[in-house]
């Protein structure tokens, strides 16, 4: 006997097994109908290979499962197949499910059988097949496929192979009982198993409340390397976790299984049924279950056939129905109880409790939980199940996750000890649950959420496609309106004669020039590029206009002979200026539809607004230099003074006018820039101007002193030309303050701009 | 035929609530016999008189509440904290500073709270540190003077008039400081041997006291044999107290001995019957043993720094405080878990 461990907790509920330990296994016998379900196992349920009428044999196939996971269902007795309906099925549920009903015919005659012969001359695999075509699923509750239990690991190899035999559930005996009566067949199961798996060390472990089971499975397992492990009684000794604490010191990692530390565990049952299915090749149609519980008169282990009905095993058992108050199928911790005795026995029933009022008399009402600890006293997985009931309560399932719920067991030692009668594992269940549900939803949530965003992201790049082409479509045909003017323009230009061509290719100059020095223009969208050429084409016109014009006035003003042709020049002119407007205006109003973010400062509505000014202010300087030198001739007394004062007046006329036609300018470009925003436009021109503005005010300010001088001398040495000169400061004083007032116009204009 | 539908397990074998509270109660008698030989019969009356009212309260309150009354009475936690109240006021303390004490453990300490299992502090220990620092000379001044019951001890009917005439000062002629108290104001001007000439001291450690918490540590004892508590809260605070004792205590002319520690004043009766109240300590088996060595230590604090001569009360409810804390970090290893899961869950995981 090798080093025993503890496990934390525990308890030792009263075990009540010699109720049904006092007479041998015996005989079910066969039943009048027999239904069996479809599924009996983990994994996918069998699909049905008879029909209804068919006459079957014992042992013969009557269910199958093609894919990995799953195994057959056999006819546990010779007879006909009766219907493939639903029916109640054991499950905590109380649910139905297919099966097949197999009405036997009392021959019991069994198929041929396919005993191995010596299982050393097959393969491993070959023996596992066999183990599933025998139906073979753990027969200890779970009933998880045998077959795939056994297959080796292949990155771990199982070192220590268990045979639980600890059975530590009260009431229960049917292992026990199998142990005393079939030692044998159990070791010789369990060899089997040892030659698949070849584990270094095999073990039975057993109760120390099972002396007679020990006796047997020793003396079978004389001169076998098997060792005999007697374990101190306590529940839940047999829980495979515990099992594996107590006999190797080792813990099964969290969320992973026993063969992860290299240890597999294995039911009595499932040995006796390897043995049977490999040594005599006969399927699993038949397994020991206890009937037991103090409403029987007559409890024991029975030899069942699956798909013997529970009320069938009742009667064998004696029951006396009134004293029958609560059917538990599977032990007292952790079995379920009944709704119907109409229930089949299948490969994980190991026992049946017809419990007496008194036996398992109803619960206490819940009180509340004062954390006594006591739960968690006895708890074999170290929880603390008063914290676990606080958070299930409360529905705080993330606080009962972190509180390790799912390592519960369900065992129900809390429940067990619990003095304020609290049904600890049924709230642990509701919090699994809900949190699973939790979980599901979460899942549907998310792929939900990630189809929506992927449709979303669909619809987005569909429209921002259709935006592109759009975009393009509109650029395109920017492009063909500006070629089209380009070309009108060129072929203009072409017509125009020598003179205002050579002009032209100055103020061109010029033009690039001024275009180079002013401030970078936001240049970004294909469609803006069009609209700068047309900007460009529409000042060059409209500078060679002002210089037409200049040159018309100085040619009217020496009253030249070209002045006629001039003005047709000028005509001309201002023709193509207004051309180029309109041209850019729609290419303005296109790429403004096209993009409505992008601003238009270069607008086209106050085209001759510089213009105008240059022409005023050149208006301006020639007026002044006339005014100088009508003023020396004047003070020279020179003769000229007469003609001098003539061109005075007109270029005063001049200027007045120059100042209407700026004046109206900046009205219609103040008007139309409520219309469209322009926001630059007024920077770009303003900006220049102030230097500009500044010089004219102190030229102007400095003649108005020289002025003011000549006009005190001239008072001081009583001249004659007072009177003249008063006229003139006050002329120049008025200059002066129009001056100032343009000056602090544009400056005011620049800060408003600049604060934009 | 219809079959009983219950989720497993179907087989119970607790004691219930009642019963375990039936146990401390039992397991508190001895206690309370050596307080009626040593000190005479005022704690048998406090007692009687502290149950009836907490009934009354609890009743009342389970009533305003719409509570099951006899479901809830019958639990006996009630008459618990009456018990422990009953066992640790002055034997000679008026009628009215019992029912202060008692009312305010049961309607605001317990009740208000939600009942019985949702109250955080300590009930009994809140009623006693209320009328504590309520009614200090009713507190301080009303010890009986230690002495055999058929001896210099006066009679049950002297003693219950004393007790029901709710007279707040102190009937000299029965009362004394208890052994703790003279001695931590004496030891300042007096020698340790000089201190231990008052007739409070006796001839052992601390007269009749000494016995009394010797009876509490039977029946605590009895408490942890049967499974009703865990060792740890006893032995963290005992050791707590001890180990200070032995480091600070060495010099009997500064500080109380270890001896009249953990056998004078209540020691015993907050160690075994107090601190452990399930519902307001810590609830892992380590965070027990903090919880007590918690406990143990701020009682030597108080007891020698502080300014009340016991300390039991304010211990227990400023651990209270800490208990969730606690809880939260001292959650054992879970089978298959490398470590404990500590601290709360971050929001993320969930």
């Amino acid at each position: 006997m090798s080093t025993l461990w503890d496990f934390p907790g525990g308890i030792h509920p009263l075990e009540k097994k010699d109720l049904s330990t006092t007479r041998p296994i015996e005989s079910a016998g066969i039943p009048e109908v027999l239904i069996l379900p479809m599924q009996q196992h983990i994994g996918e349920p069998a699909n049905v290979q008879v029909s209804v009428g068919d006459r079957v044999l014992k042992g013969q196939v009557l269910a199958s499962v093609e894919g990995p996971v799953g195994v057959p269902v056999h006819a546990p007795t010779s007879g006909t197949i009766d219907a493939i309906s639903h029916q109640p099925v054991p499950h905590a549920s109380g649910m139905t499910d297919w099966c097949i009903t197999l009405r036997p015919d009392g021959q019991d005659t069994w198929c041929e059988r396919h005993p191995v012969e010596d299982i050393r001359s097959l393969e491993r695999d070959e023996v596992l097949d066999a183990i599933r075509n025998a139906g073979i699923a753990g027969m200890g509750g779970a009933g998880f496929p045998s077959n795939i239990k056994l297959r080796p690991h292949k990155v771990r190899k199982v070192d220590t192979l268990i045979l639980n035999g600890a059975e530590c559930e009260p009431y229960i005996t049917a292992d026990d009982m199998a142990m005393r009566e079939r030692a044998s067949e159990v070791i010789e199961g369990m060899k089997i198993m040892a030659w698949i798996l070849r584990p270094e060390r095999c073990v039975v472990a057993i109760e120390d409340n099972k002396p007679q089971a020990v006796a047997a499975i020793r003396s079978a397992c004389a001169g076998t390397q098997i060792e005999v492990d007697v374990i101190p009684t306590k529940y839940p000794s047999g829980g495979e976790r515990q099992l594996i604490q107590i006999l190797t010191g080792l813990e099964v990692p969290h969320g992973g299984i026993p063969a992860d530390i290299g240890v597999m565990c294995q039911n009595i049952g499932t040995a006796i049924a390897v043995h049977r299915a490999i040594n005599l090749g006969e399927p699993l149609i038949s397994r020991t279950t206890t009937i037991t519980g103090e409403a029987l008169t007559n409890p024991g282990n029975f030899e069942v056939l699956l798909g013997t009905p529970i009320s069938y095993l009742l009667d064998k058992a004696g029951l006396q129905a009134d004293r029958l108050h609560r059917l538990v199928l599977g032990g007292p911790m952790m079995g379920y109880t009944l709704q119907t005795t109409d229930i089949p026995v299948i490969k994980t029933t190991n026992c049946v409790i017809a419990a007496t009022a008194e036996e398992l008399p109803d619960p206490a009402p819940e009180q509340p939980c004062i954390r006594c600890g006591t739960c968690a006293e006895v708890c074999p997985m170290d929880l603390l199940p008063q914290q676990l009931l606080w958070y299930a309560k409360a529905d705080e399932f993330d606080k009962a996750e972190h509180e390790n719920l799912f390592d519960c067991i369900e065992c129900g030692a809390c429940t067990y000890v619990c003095p304020s009668s609290i049904p600890l594992v049924q709230y642990y269940r509701y919090a699994k649950g809900e949190i699973r549900n939790l979980r599901a939803e979460q899942l549907k949530a998310d792929k939900a959420r990630e189809r929506f965003e992927a449709r979303q992201a669909r619809l987005e790049r569909d429209k921002a496609e259709k935006e592109a082409k759009r975009k393009e479509r509109a650029r395109a045909a920017a492009e063909a309106q500006a070629r089209k003017q380009a070309e009108a323009a060129k072929a203009e230009a072409a017509s125009n004669d020598d003179r205002s061509a050579k002009a032209a290719m100055v103020q061109e100059a010029l033009a690039r020039k001024k275009a180079a020095a002013s401030p970078a223009k936001p240049e970004s969208a294909a469609p803006e590029v069009d609209i700068e050429a047309l900007e460009k084409q529409l000042k060059q016109a409209q500078d060679k206009l002002a210089n037409m014009q200049s040159m018309l006035d100085e040619a009217r003003s020496a009253g030249g002979d070209n002045v006629e042709k001039l003005e047709r020049a000028v005509a001309k002119n201002q023709d193509r200026v207004q051309r180029a407007q309109e041209a850019l205006d729609q290419a303005g109003t296109g790429s403004a539809k096209a993009e409505p973010a992008s601003p238009q400062p270069e607008a086209a509505e106050q085209p001759d607004i510089p213009a105008l000014e240059e022409q005023l202010e050149k208006a301006r300087n020639k007026l002044e230099n006339m005014q100088g030198m009508l003023n020396e001739a004047i003070e020279t007394g020179a003769d000229t003074a007469e003609k001098l004062k003539r061109a005075v007046a007109k270029n005063e006329e001049r200027v007045k006018r120059a100042e209407e036609a700026l004046a109206q300018a900046r009205a219609t470009d103040a008007s139309s820039g409520s219309v469209t925003p322009q926001p630059e436009a007024p920077a770009t021109e303003a900006q220049p101007d102030i230097p500009d503005l500044e010089a004219q005010l102190e030229k102007a300010q400095g003649k108005l002193d020289n002025m003011q001088a000549m006009l005190d001398e001239a008072k001081a040495s009583g001249g004659n030309n007072v009177e003249k000169l008063e006229r003139a400061v006050a002329k120049n004083r008025d200059r002066v303050a129009r001056a100032q007032q343009a000056l602090t116009q544009a400056q005011l204009q620049l800060t408003e701009q600049s604060t934009d | 035929m219809a079959l009983r539908q219950q989720s497993s397990p179907h087989a119970r074998g607790a004691r219930p609530t009642s019963r375990v509270m039936l146990w401390v109660i039992l397991a508190a008698l001895p206690g309370l016999l050596a307080q009626t030989l040593f000190f005479g019969w005022g704690n048998l009356i406090n007692v009687t008189w502290c149950i009836a009212v907490a009934l009354t309260a609890e009743a009342v309150m389970l009533t305003l509440r719409k509570r099951p009354l006899s479901f809830f009475l019958k639990d006996n936690t009630a008459a618990v904290t009456g018990l422990l109240l009953g066992l640790s006021l002055p034997q000679f303390a008026p009628w009215w500073v019992s029912a202060i004490a008692v009312i305010s453990a049961i309607v605001l300490a317990k009740q208000l709270y939600g009942g019985i299992g949702s109250n955080p502090f300590n009930p009994a220990m809140v009623g006693y540190a209320l009328v504590l620092v309520s009614f200090p000379v009713a507190m301080t001044t009303n010890w009986a003077q230690p002495g055999l019951l058929w001896e210099t001890a006066p009679g049950f009917g002297e003693t219950l008039a004393t007790i029901a005439s709710g007279q707040h000062t102190a009937v000299d002629a029965f009362t004394m400081a208890t052994p703790l108290d003279e001695y931590k104001h004496q030891i300042a001007t007096h020698t340790s041997a000089e201190v231990l000439q008052h007739p409070t001291f006796g001839d052992g450690i601390a007269k009749g006291w000494e016995w009394v918490n010797a009876a509490f540590l039977a029946g605590g004892l009895v408490l942890v044999a049967l499974k009703l508590i865990t060792w740890h809260i006893p032995v963290g605070m005992l050791g707590a107290m001890t180990v200070l004792s032995l480091a600070f205590g060495g010099n009997e002319d500064l500080y109380a001995p270890l001896s009249l520690h953990l056998l004078a004043g209540g020691t015993m009766l907050g160690a075994f019957f107090i601190a452990t109240d399930p519902v307001s300590a810590a609830t892992s088996r380590q965070g027990k043993l903090i919880y007590g060595i918690g406990v143990g230590l701020l009682v030597y604090v108080i007891r020698t720094w502080g300014n009340y001569p016991d300390a039991v009360a304010f211990s227990v409810l400023l651990m209270n405080f800490a208990v969730p804390f606690i809880d939260h970090y001292t959650r054992p290893r879970t089978y298959g878990h490398h470590k404990a899961r500590r601290g709360i869950p971050s929001k993320t995981s969930g």
